[in-house]
């Protein structure tokens, strides 16, 4: 490795394919998806072809809200060593049709609840690790709009 | 389609044998299922090997290396969960398309102490699990059961009441991993894994195998007096939905599977006898009571209130202790199951026999997705 190259700055990496971070550092991380022109289904991220109608031409690409609601959830706590838990798991829906697996903070793990179904959530974004490379891995996470 | 009989049965305990290799547990299992159909490896004419961890290394001819290596096809399958159910229909196909008269379905694994599956493998710097939800099963499915919290108002002790019927059942299962009794305060009060599942609503992993010997109906009546018939096999993955893979359906393919395989058989689920369903978790039994037909949509925490599928109540689920007791190796799931239907219907199910059992239910679930149904008859 070459020093200019050890010394090139650090990155700030989605953890997944499906949230894009603007190089502009004024603009916000948002959550992107692909819709299909032929039947409207909308998929996280980038799609070869519709999953639903199988239409091969290329899909639009959208950008997905930054609110949406608990669907459901779970909550874990038994998990992978390193992680702090428990943790609310939870499965939210966007309006745009599309739904995100995501962490969400705002609820008392200890005490699950039927009212948690259809609640309002905002994603924010937040450097969760770094990689063996040394760039931010950066995670969409979400809190309870009240 | 031929008719197809199942002659031969063969299972070993399901549990952990950290001193033995997975080939030699097929092996026992295997040749159990040819002694029971009382014939010799040399008579099977198609072997079909369900190993998930193991079928890229060629499983099921280092089984036949091991028990008889009679240079027939031989085919390895991975299926998920539903990797043993789905060789026992590969094999329950060479028959029933007339090509084979005898074939051997042999499902097997070796999980040892596994843990928590769903992790992920790949670069674990970009994992998700724990920054954007979850992907282990316990949390998966505990999702799938909170789904059913929210339709219809279920609560945490409806699937609760789900591990202790099971785990009465497997009491009196020789072959199961666990024969331990969990009081209904127990399970709730257990460690929780992921809500609303706690520990004794969780299957554990391990080791095991089992494997069934099928014959077409002209071959069956030269070895037994007493076939047992496969009335149906149906296998489905997921149509679209719009949740999925976001959020892992389990329900669709089994409904689907349940259609697929009522009208292959010509009844109902009001006909059937019994039931052995994929209960990996609790809250997955109480979804598929819903799904398979056994209650209407709703209906599934009252079916478990009034004991309904405990044995001896209106359509007994999981005689065998389900995998909350048995365990659940995870390419020998799918072929125990069956098996445990078999003996039913022979009336060889010792302490936790189904009387007068006629015709029985085998569902498995793999996620992402493979269902099988089969349905086993006398």
């Amino acid at each position: 490795m070459t020093q200019e190259t050890a010394s090139e700055e650090k990155k700030r990496n989605p953890i997944v394919p499906f949230l894009r971070i603007p190089e502009d550092p004024k603009e916000e991380p948002y959550l992107w998806g692909s819709k299909c022109k032929a039947c409207g289904a909308v998929f996280l991220g980038e799609r070869i072809a519709c999953g639903k109608c199988g239409d091969t031409d290329p899909l639009e690409e959208v950008h997905l809200s930054d609110e949406g609601e608990i669907y459901v959830f779970s909550v874990v706590h038994q998990t992978v060593p390193g992680l702090e838990a428990p943790y609310v798991a939870a499965i939210i829906d966007l309006p745009e049709g599309v739904s995100v697996r995501g962490n969400v903070y705002g609820l008392d793990p200890e005490n699950p609840s039927p009212e948690w179904f259809g609640k309002k959530v905002r994603m924010y974004t937040e450097k969760v690790r770094t990689d063996r490379e040394g760039n931010d891995v950066i995670a969409a996470k979400f809190r309870v709009l009240n | 389609m031929r008719d197809v009989a199942i002659v031969g049965a063969g299972m070993i305990k399901f549990g952990r044998y950290p001193d033995k290799d997975v080939v030699s547990l097929a092996a026992d299992a295997a040749i159990g299922a040819l002694k029971d159909a009382g014939i010799s490896i040399n008579e099977v004419e198609m072997v079909a090997s369900g190993n998930l961890y193991q079928s890229n290394a060629m499983i099921g001819q280092r089984i036949m290396k091991e028990i008889g290596a009679t240079g027939v096809p031989v085919v390895n399958v991975a299926n998920a969960c539903a990797t043993g159910s789905t060789a026992f229909r590969e094999a329950y196909m060479a028959v029933a398309s007339g090509m084979y008269d005898v074939a051997l379905a042999i499902g097997s694994e070796q999980m040892g102490k596994m843990g928590l599956l769903g992790a992920g493998g790949g670069n674990r710097d970009y994992s998700t699990e724990g920054v954007m939800g979850t992907g282990l099963m316990p949390g998966v499915f505990g999702q799938a059961g909170v789904e059913h919290m929210r339709k219809y108002g279920t609560k945490m002790e409806h699937f609760a009441k789900i591990s202790v019927k099971n785990h009465k059942h497997g009491v009196h299962n020789p072959y199961a991993q666990y024969q331990q009794e969990t009081p209904l305060e127990d399970v709730m009060n257990a460690r929780m894994i992921a809500w609303p599942n706690t520990l004794y609503m969780c299957c554990p992993t391990g080791d095991g195998a089992a494997a069934a010997v099928l014959m077409s109906a002209e071959k069956a009546k030269q070895h037994t007096t007493k076939p047992i018939w496969v009335a149906a096999s149906a296998l489905t993955s997921d149509p679209w939905q719009e949740r999925n893979p976001t959020m892992f359906d389990v329900n669709t393919l089994t409904r689907n599977a349940a259609k697929l395989a009522y009208d292959q058989a010509g009844i109902g689920p009001e006909e059937l006898s019994q039931v052995e369903l994929h209960d990996c978790f609790a809250t997955a039994e109480l979804i598929h009571y819903e799904n398979l037909g056994l209650c209407g949509d709703g209906e599934a925490g009252d079916f478990i209130d009034r004991g309904d599928p405990q044995i001896g109540g209106r359509i007994p689920v999981n005689a065998s202790g389900g995998l909350l007791s048995k365990g659940h190796p995870l390419g020998a799931t799918g072929v125990a199951n069956i098996l445990e239907i078999v003996w039913h219907l022979r009336g060889q199910a010792g302490g936790r026999q189904v009387e007068n059992s006629k015709v029985g239910l085998a569902h498995v679930i793999g996620l992402g997705s493979a269902c099988t149904i089969h349905i086993i008859k006398k």
